[in-house]
């Protein structure tokens, strides 16, 4: 470990390990170092030892649930949006080697004190209890603009100017209801509360297409998981590193960082002094040096034993339940998983509720999601803080990521990804197709 | 990550099975080097820690109509801290945890990534300890019954190979190939296939479009 690296990276959280592995296929020295003794950081999931461990310390996991390695509960509950950019940063790197994916069965909306799938085809749309026969007929025609609408095409753009026109005003010029606007904020363009209305109608019309576009790409929900947990993502891209040079350390608290002239210089570790020019961290590693975005998430893992009432028996699905229907500033989210995408053992599914909290009763603040998901076998309850960097690492060569946010998907982690990516190397990400097999062999001196 | 049944040479009945290996063992035992001469038959002496290719894959034939492919996983150097991810012991159905027989401390080592398979790895998993660098035989410091009795102890497959001159390689991945569950792997191919999706394909573009 001792010597000089291009750049050191302190946790192997998600936004940590895909730096890791960019910086090293770019050709730098990248020496990876966690303290803890496994991969993941915030981003891992644990078997349930370790979740029992972590929010239950009292009450030690004693087989209960059937084997403990059999389960890997998410930390973080999120799905890969299919056509979003992590999809395309593991398409890009060939990270897909070392993982399988699984769709998530269904995206279902809170509505009236009962779930409703979001409509992902036309026969589903036709019977959707979602809205009325009128309505369905504007919003088809809203759709419809949406999906028509080409920057360069004047004539498509329908009068509008999406980046003057504010969201409200465009959900107004097709007619759209009070929930139909709920439905088309919250549950497509999984917007977390309303703040989104007055603001110009741009990324609101992104994220619509991102939308579209992943349910377009296989079918039942937008949402892709990895067999065997969110965990294997940080994992996947520190492996890549690792094939490409990078040096990875677990188990190794930082003793001591150093600094030359007020910038980063190095780290000292049980195992020596390891110097570089350049450090990536999470926000554990320099308390001093970020700040709460003034935002907590409650998180709270629930073990069932029966699918989600009213899924039609999912295995695997996204609820959202939008926080007008409740009465909230901000949306509940479900992220529920099961045996079928081996993170528990059989006959088990895993319930992840979670929100922004609002009031000094988080706990109670889930009360309809609790109803939503049914009887419970056990909760593990757990509030995060949300942090974020003071300054943007130009001065002391210190670059911190954020924490990771309540949002149901990967599309603000992989945001920070491309600054912080950015602010290290001077230039923006160009995903390049990573050598084939046969290329890397060759590479190696194998062929 | 494919699997399907072959039907070369118009034999309906051959049969193709995929198995993952993973390599464990100390840094510098030649790990790297005993897949090169099975993958590639060829080996360099001074070979530099691994980089570049760690996913390699060689078929081998076990008998008339059954052919065996081995993805096998190399340690990209995260053996060295001991900080491999519990993602390369995930499904992994063989293992080779190599030592070197010139190198007292290199079977203690191997013993420990033993332990490691025992509590990571599935239960069902073929492992064999493998002592390379036969070809040092007059430098030897583990004699051959002490690692074979260890072996033995704990039902793994012992072998000794050489690396630098190809002795015994191919003979200790087809002895492992022979004792993979092939029946059981047969009947799960199939199945698997349909339930994931592919990352790496693109979609048609007029197919499936939302109307909601």
């Amino acid at each position: 470990m001792e010597g000089d690296y291009d750049v050191i990276v302190l946790g192997t959280g998600l936004t940590e390990c895909i730096l890791s592995g960019l910086l090293s296929i770019d050709g730098k020295k990248v020496l990876h170092i966690d303290k803890q003794d496994y991969y993941g950081g915030e981003s891992a999931s644990l078997n349930l030892t370790q979740l029992y461990s972590k929010f239950k310390p009292s009450k030690p996991y004693s087989d209960q649930f059937g084997k403990d390695r059999d389960w890997c509960v998410d930390l973080i509950p999120k799905f890969l949006m299919s056509n979003g950019e992590l999809t395309n940063i593991l398409v890009h790197t060939d990270v897909t080697r070392y993982m399988e994916f699984k769709q998530i069965s269904g995206s279902y909306v809170y509505r009236g004190g009962r779930i409703a799938k979001v409509p992902s085809n036309q026969t589903e749309a036709i019977s959707s209890p979602l809205m009325g026969f009128f309505e369905k007929r504007r919003m088809k025609n809203f759709l419809e603009f949406i999906i028509k609408y080409k920057e360069d095409e004047v004539s498509t753009h329908g009068g509008v100017d999406l980046d003057k026109i504010t969201m409200d005003e465009l959900y107004n010029k097709y007619g759209l209801e009070r929930g139909t606007k709920d439905f088309i904020g919250h549950a497509m363009a999984l917007w977390s509360n309303d703040d989104y209305l007055s603001q110009p109608a741009r990324e609101t019309y992104d994220r619509i297409v991102l939308y579209l576009g992943s349910v377009a790409r296989y079918g039942k929900s937008p949402y892709i998981y990895p067999l065997y947990g969110l965990g294997e993502l940080p994992q996947g891209f520190a492996r890549l590193s690792a094939i490409y040079g990078g040096t990875f350390m677990l188990d190794t608290p930082i003793e001591e960082v150093l600094y030359e002239d007020g910038k980063f210089a190095g780290v000292k570790t049980k195992e020596g002094v390891a110097k570089a020019p350049v450090v990536i961290a999470d926000p554990t590693y320099f308390p001093e040096k970020v700040k709460s975005t003034g935002q907590k998430v409650i998180r709270a893992m629930c073990i069932l034993d029966h699918p989600i009432p009213n899924t039609s028996d999912a295995d695997s699905a996204q609820i959202i339940i939008p926080q007008n229907q409740v009465g909230r500033k901000n949306d509940i989210y479900i992220a529920t998983v099961s045996s079928a995408h081996n993170i528990c053992a059989k006959g088990y599914y895993l319930a992840i509720i979670s929100t922004i909290i609002e009031t000094d009763k988080p706990h109670l603040e889930l009360e309809p999601a609790f109803k939503v998901i049914g009887a419970t076998k056990d909760v593990l309850m757990g509030i995060a803080e949300l942090y974020e960097p003071i300054e943007d690492g130009s001065k002391d060569h210190i670059y911190i990521s954020k924490s990771y946010d309540p949002s149901s998907h990967f599309e603000s982690t992989t945001d920070d990804v491309k600054d912080i990516y950015k602010r290290v190397t001077g230039h923006d990400l160009v995903l390049k197709k990573r050598a084939t097999v046969e290329e890397e062999a060759e590479l190696a001196g194998l062929s | 990550m494919s699997s399907n049944t072959a039907t070369e040479h118009g034999q309906s009945a051959m049969r193709f099975a995929q198995f993952k290996l993973v390599l464990l063992g100390e840094s510098a035992v030649g790990k790297s080097s005993i897949v090169h001469r099975f993958v590639k038959d060829s080996f360099t002496d001074s070979r530099e820690s691994t980089i570049g290719a760690a996913f390699l894959t060689q078929t081998i034939q076990i008998d008339a109509n059954t052919t065996v492919k081995f993805e096998i996983w190399d340690t990209a150097g995260q053996e060295r801290y001991r900080s491999l991810a519990s993602m390369y012991y995930r499904n992994a159905q063989a293992a080779l945890v190599v030592f070197d027989i010139t190198q007292e401390s290199s079977l203690d080592k191997a013993k420990y990534w033993i332990k490691e398979l025992q509590k990571q790895a599935s239960s069902g998993i073929v492992i064999a300890l493998v002592g390379n660098k036969l070809d040092l035989e007059e430098e030897r410091k583990i004699s051959k019954d002490e690692a074979q009795a260890f072996a033995n102890e704990l039902g793994l497959m012992y072998a000794e190979v050489s690396a630098k001159t190809g002795e015994k390689v191919k003979d200790c991945f087809k002895d492992i190939a022979l004792k993979l569950p092939l029946e059981e792997k047969l009947s799960q191919q199939g199945q698997r296939r349909r339930r994931t999706v592919d990352l790496n394909q693109r979609p048609s573009t007029n197919e499936q479009q939302c109307a909601c």
